[in-house]
């Protein structure tokens, strides 16, 4: 970090000695001003890899928080005190869309972020409201199934076991419904400000967080809806 | 699927426009389109795979079965849409990411080791198989 940053012309370093120092010093003051201009410190370490690292800490801490709920479930889902058993309540047809409704919605995030990288904004937006409706779709299958189990008195207060699911599933569909948001505000920024270095980082920070949001939802399907179906 | 052609096209290593970042600046999260493609296609299979065994009740369709769909599929997510790599600038994701699936497993193994534990040595009657 020691070597003054340089705007990035196609990757060459323009490097003087003698007046590096201040011209980075003046460069970082004008960083706040110039959102649009990115700076390309030696070796990357640059804020947006930064935030990215950062992010992806949260995430992992995020799944511990899910690690938790999938233990309590483990040990609960027998615990069904009287009441409806998992091969009663669930329909894997039913799951089987919303798992392709949220694998297809990750694959066009990722679309989105390759048509970021060659800074299309027609394109990115295309692919964000793609993933946008795909994941609406989830969380409408989800609320419905959720509404549909609690009239059948089946809700979260029947059992344990309906209880944890309710927890872990809910969650999940939380943090989806978070993740909505979050697409939401970015497009919006996307249409206003154009690809700033910080709209950039926002937006490969929630690609991460939506293909995360698909590996928890692995998890869940596997553990609760095929292995409940296998009892 | 023109987006789609556009995509292989694009995303060159600079920036094509003045003063703008080039896209590597970003921790090299992007990918490739055909990444994207081919973990897609991976995980529909993996996901179709398993449902298909439950629903049909093959004899394979085992928990040790489907386990292995699902840790497979999560490993193609973090490969191809995560982009997770041995690389020098992913070092800390990788470490990070090593640390949380040894906690994971930890607390998910310990909770149903322990758990069940207590489950087998509780007296018979003193835990009714209905109360949680």
């Amino acid at each position: 970090m020691s070597t003054g940053p340089t705007i990035a012309h196609g990757g060459a370093l323009a490097f003087r000695p003698g007046y590096a120092d201040h011209a980075a010093d003046a460069l970082r003051d004008l960083r706040p001003a110039t959102d649009a201009v990115d700076f390309e410190l030696e070796h990357h370490h640059d804020a947006a890899s930064t935030a990215q690292l950062g992010f992806w800490i949260y995430l992992m801490s995020d799944c511990l928080l899910f690690a938790g709920l999938f233990a309590t479930y483990s040990v609960l889902h027998v615990r069904t005190a009287g009441g409806p058993t998992a091969p009663q309540l669930f329909h894997l047809p039913y799951v089987l869309a919303e798992t392709v409704c949220l694998l297809v919605s990750s694959f066009t995030c990722g679309l989105a972020t390759l048509a970021m990288g060659r800074r299309s904004r027609g394109a990115t937006l295309g692919w964000l409201a793609v993933t946008f409706t795909l994941g609406l779709a989830f969380i409408g299958l989800e609320a419905h199934e959720f509404a549909h189990l609690i009239a059948d008195h089946a809700g979260p207060d029947r059992s344990a076991f309906l209880s944890s699911f309710f927890t872990l599933v809910a969650t999940h569909g939380l943090h989806v419904t978070c993740g909505l948001i979050w697409m939401a505000i970015m497009m919006v920024l996307v249409v206003k400000k154009g690809f700033t270095a910080s709209v950039q980082s926002r937006l490969s920070c929630l690609s991460l967080f939506w293909h995360f949001l698909d590996i928890i939802w692995v998890g869940v399907f596997t553990l609760v809806y095929l292995f409940g179906a296998l009892k | 699927m023109s987006v789609a052609n556009e995509a292989m096209a694009g995303h060159g290593p600079h920036g094509a426009i003045h003063g703008v970042a080039p896209g590597r600046a970003h921790g090299g999260t992007h990918g490739s389109l055909k990444s994207y493609l081919v973990g897609f296609l991976l995980a529909i299979a993996l996901t179709l795979v398993p449902f298909g065994l439950v629903m049909s009740h093959a004899p394979i369709g085992t928990p040790l079965i489907v386990a292995v769909f699902a840790l497979a599929q999560i490993s193609v997510h973090i490969v191809y849409f995560l982009h997770v790599n041995r690389s020098e600038e992913q070092r800390w994701n990788l470490t990070a990411l090593v640390f949380t699936a040894i906690v994971v497993c930890i607390i998910l193994g310990g909770s149903l080791w322990i758990m069940h534990n207590l489950y087998v040595n509780m007296m018979p009657g003193m835990m009714p198989g209905s109360v949680g």
